[in-house]
């Protein structure tokens, strides 16, 4: 079955259908991670996008339970060069085209996804369609009358609607953790798309988990008796997102009064710098990959970070109580925030990595220790 | 920390003789090295014994002496240029073992020369078996079980203990020299007396077999900030068993999940922290294809084979990134030679299949044992750059000029199923052709797997483009429509090959392309999937839709 993919600027590639047959329609992005597909398929990041893989073979090891970032593919389709039909890994238990027929993703194969990538390049990411059922004018209707990316809060979409307590024990590799990590550390997740990699990273540290709705208040989130809060990663425009920023806002106004680290994470960094009185804008092309330097300001060190983003943190507004603490060393965009005084800090990229390199999770143990490091304890 | 005042000279130790194990890839790296510290300001003195290289040209370095690689020489020219540092990392194992040597003689503390790049006890660390297993077991890295010995009954004690097979390993030589796979007590015997001659120290490593397990390398980089990024992984068609200079090898790795990658990049990485390398290092690891675990094969602390296909393989110069290292920049203070706008801080996203394939010269050498195990008898490799690992496989086969157009070698179909079976089991240089003739005979995946313990993944691959072939068989002209003519050139035949398969005239073919209008177009190697652009990037063929 063939398959055509429209870009809002007229540009229109014809491939073979993937996945089920249909019409979608997204913003089209690319992500340049050579192995991570189906974790990059499962998150929930990606809600309302059309992915394009640089990497032209995908699918070579198969699917597997384990590799889920969340219940079930969140991409509005998928673009890559060549999708596998005959995997090979142990853990594979269904090919890519099973996993994105049962998920009902229209995908396509066989184009030129790097002419698409320099397109995206030179033009930034722009409003796509996807289908197998129209012909390109058509299509071109579709883009043009589609409402933009921009305009939609995608994380009311994605995000839990009640809280649930996260208890998949996960074992940790290396083991080096001493018992007093073990003491009740409750995180409270704030799931504004969260990835199942940051629970289980707060899970194998000893962190009891709650995950609650992006809607919660100050006070639901009380109510559970923190000691720490971590603000998910999440699709879309963070501006959007006042009732998050409002609550943020006073998680930091209690802060300043009771010990409460805070962890932010992606949308959860934009979100912390937005409440701090900072302003987002949206970057031409994003951040979405598994090779970004990132250099820790204070130490000088640099780190390879899996990113995934489309909007930025602009470095002016911030008071004077809050630093950055980390740039991009493409871009020299801000990565990372942290508070002077209090316990509370965040980056653009993911400590969780999944997919992407190990580097950071360090990050988690900080947080950690900053919720251990309870004067009151 | 900016580049480091103190070294005005520096001298760069040459790979020495081109001999079988070693190709000319050291030439490269030196080449590259020099030039780059030229760059910073340094005046190089090179030294090498081999005249027939391109590092010895005049304008590569300041001063170039073509002697003989003994410390007798090196020590004259260093009484006379009075180099700062010395630079040992880069001329693959020759350079390696005349600076130790150098170093242990008190030459280096005489005149006042520091090594430049990684120290000599990394270098020990990694090279010698019973510190580089001490190392490991440290940091919690799993190596296979093993003993270093220096006698042939201690060899037979540990085979007793650990039973067959077992891999023998003498140290400190080049491209694994002397050693071999012992099956029974006899080969055992044999390797181990050999081993024990050629090693430069007397040691010789008896190691679990670990044959059939997938093999990995990374290509890893680390400044004096301990700062760490990998350069590219590769995987080898060719599992555990043959050594990865005979092997057919891809880069990035085809058959691992993130899960897989991240877990060997994250041991890889901790290895190079832990030997406080300083520079560019290969780590080779073993990955069980039926569950997570692994073994720390070997690391090369310096510019290797290895590093030198992963250097072409991505755009990223690893000599020339690791000779800046060595003269104290970090990382974040060397530019991306490709892109220069970005800096050589960041690891290479792919956005094509790399395929290497050692070229041997047993059309040379007619009586020799065709043969390949973990010694190394190959003296070239080929590699190629495509969209898929079919066409990529044909074109670098093409490459080897060694009159194959494809997966056909001439009277493989003379072959008796024992035969073919035997040479399947029992690798040889011709081992990629074996897998095609036992498709073209109608064997079954799985028995070819069973037998060469190959990847389902490549043999998938290759089944398809046998597939391809019997569907080009004997072709009217009107049968090759442009979808096939297209598909058939997509999955890398070339005109001359779909010419002898169909019985057609090369330039019959030739002409029927150009009338559908198909060709081929040329795509970037820009280090970064296009996220960036390429100032000075170098170009593959491949036929898509779009010519840069």
């Amino acid at each position: 079955m063939k398959a055509i993919l429209a870009l809002s600027d007229g540009t229109i590639y014809r491939g073979i259908s993937i996945g089920v047959g249909g019409t979608t329609i997204g913003e089209v992005v690319f992500n340049t991670s050579m192995t991570g597909y189906q974790e990059i398929l499962t998150d929930p990041s990606y809600r309302g996008q059309i992915v394009a893989l640089t990497y032209p073979l995908i699918g070579n090891y198969g699917v597997n339970a384990d590799d889920m970032e969340s219940s079930q593919p969140q991409v509005s389709g998928f673009v890559v060069k060549e999708l596998c039909d005959s995997p090979s890994n142990f853990r594979s238990a269904a090919t890519g085209q099973d996993f994105l027929e049962r998920h009902q993703i229209v995908g396509i194969q066989g184009i030129d996804v790097r002419a698409l990538t320099k397109k995206i390049r030179v033009h930034g990411v722009m409003m796509s369609a996807l289908s197998t059922e129209h012909t390109a004018a058509e299509l071109m209707e579709l883009v043009e009358n589609a409402p933009s990316y921009d305009q939609i809060d995608f994380v009311r979409r994605v995000s839990c609607q009640q809280a649930y307590q996260w208890d998949r024990d996960e074992t940790h590799r290396g083991g080096q953790w001493s018992m007093e990590f073990f003491a009740a550390n409750r995180v409270v997740v704030l799931d504004y798309g969260v990835k199942f990699n940051i629970l289980r990273s707060l899970r194998s540290r000893g962190c009891e988990v709650i995950v609650m709705p992006c809607t919660s208040t100050l006070e639901e989130m009380l109510r559970w008796e923190p000691t720490g809060v971590l603000l998910s990663n999440g699709p879309g425009d963070p501006s959007l997102l006042e009732y998050a920023i409002t609550n943020i806002r006073n998680m930091i106004e209690y802060s300043q009064e009771r010990y409460l680290p805070i962890m932010g994470i992606c949308l959860g960094n934009q979100l912390l710098g937005t409440a701090f009185g900072g302003t987002t804008y949206k970057l031409k092309f994003g951040h979405r990959g598994a090779n970004h330097p990132v250099k820790d300001l204070a130490t000088g060190r640099v780190y390879i970070t899996s990113q995934n983003h489309g909007y930025a943190l602009a470095d002016e507004g911030l008071p004077s109580e809050v630093e950055v603490s980390h740039i991009n060393l493409n871009d020299h965009t801000v990565e990372g925030l942290r508070h002077k005084r209090l316990p509370i800090f965040s980056v653009q990229y993911h400590p969780e990595a999944s997919p992407g390199p190990r580097d950071n999770s360090y990050l988690f143990d900080h947080f950690v220790q900053l919720m251990s490091a309870h004067p009151a304890s | 920390m900016p580049k480091r005042t103190d070294i005005d000279k520096v001298m760069v130790i040459g790979s020495g003789p081109i001999v079988i194990g070693q190709a000319a890839e050291f030439d490269y790296a030196g080449t590259q090295a020099c030039r780059a510290l030229r760059e910073e300001g340094v005046s190089v003195v090179l030294v090498n014994s081999n005249p027939a290289t391109i590092m010895t040209d005049t304008e590569i370095a300041d001063r170039v002496y073509i002697e003989p690689l003994t410390i007798e020489f090196l020590e004259s020219i260093i009484a006379r240029e009075r180099p700062e540092g010395l630079l040992p990392t880069l001329g693959g194992q020759t350079g390696l073992n005349t600076a130790t040597q150098l170093a242990k003689a008190g030459i280096l503390d005489k005149y006042d020369i520091q090594l430049l790049g990684t120290p000599l006890s990394a270098i020990a660390r990694a090279e010698d078996r019973e510190l580089f297993k001490q190392t490991m077991e440290e940091i919690g890295e799993p190596i296979p079980d093993s003993a270093i010995v220096t006698t042939v009954a201690a060899a037979e004690e540990f085979a007793e203990r650990i039973g067959y097979p077992l891999i023998v390993r003498p140290a400190y030589t080049l491209g694994g020299t002397g050693g071999g796979i012992a099956g029974d007590i006899h080969s055992l015997r044999n390797t181990t007396t050999r081993g024990l001659t050629l090693s430069m120290i007397n040691q010789v490593l008896l190691e679990r077999c670990v044959t059939g397990w997938k093999e990995i390398e990374y290509e890893v980089m680390r400044d004096g900030a301990d700062n760490c990024i990998t350069v590219c992984n590769m995987e080898n068609l060719d599992p555990m068993g043959i050594h990865t200079g005979d092997s057919i090898v891809v880069a990035p790795s085809q058959t691992l999940s993130d899960k897989e990658y991240q877990l060997l990049r994250s041991a890889s990485l901790n290895i190079i922290r832990a030997l406080k390398i300083e520079g560019g290092c290969n780590v080779q690891l073993a990955l069980d294809p039926e569950s997570m675990d692994y073994y720390v094969i070997e690391v090369n602390p310096r510019v290797s084979r290895s590093s030198a296909l992963a250097s072409k393989a991505t755009g990223y110069p690893i000599a020339r990134v690791a000779a800046k290292i060595a003269i104290g920049l970090r990382l974040d203070e060397i530019p991306n030679a490709v892109t220069q706008k970005t800096l050589a801080c960041f690891e290479p996203a792919l956005d094509y299949i790399v395929v290497k394939i050692p070229r041997f010269p047993f059309d040379k050498f007619v009586n020799s044992d065709r043969t390949v195990g973990t010694q190394m008898k190959a003296t070239g490799e080929v590699m190629s750059i495509d969209r898929s690992f079919e066409s990529g496989l044909m074109k670098a086969l093409r490459s080897l000029e060694i009159g194959v157009y494809g997966l056909r070698l001439k009277g493989a179909e003379l072959w008796s199923e024992m035969e073919l079976e035997e040479k399947l089991r029992k690798a040889t240089d011709e081992r990629i052709f074996v897998v095609a003739e036992a498709f073209r005979r109608g064997w079954q995946i799985r028995e070819i797997h069973e037998q060469s313990a190959i990847d389902y993944w490549f043999l998938e691959k290759i089944e398809k483009l046998i597939i391809m072939e019997s569907r080009l068989r004997d072709l009217r002209l009107e049968d090759l429509t442009p979808d096939l003519l297209l598909e058939a050139k997509t999955m890398g035949f070339n005109d001359h090959h779909l010419g002898e398969l169909t019985g057609l005239k090369e330039t019959v073919i030739r002409a029927r392309r150009k009338e559908f209008a198909i060709g081929p177009v040329y795509k970037m190697v820009d280090t970064c999937a296009a996220e960036f652009e390429a100032e000075t990037p170098y170009f593959y063929s491949c036929y898509e839709m779009e010519d840069e």
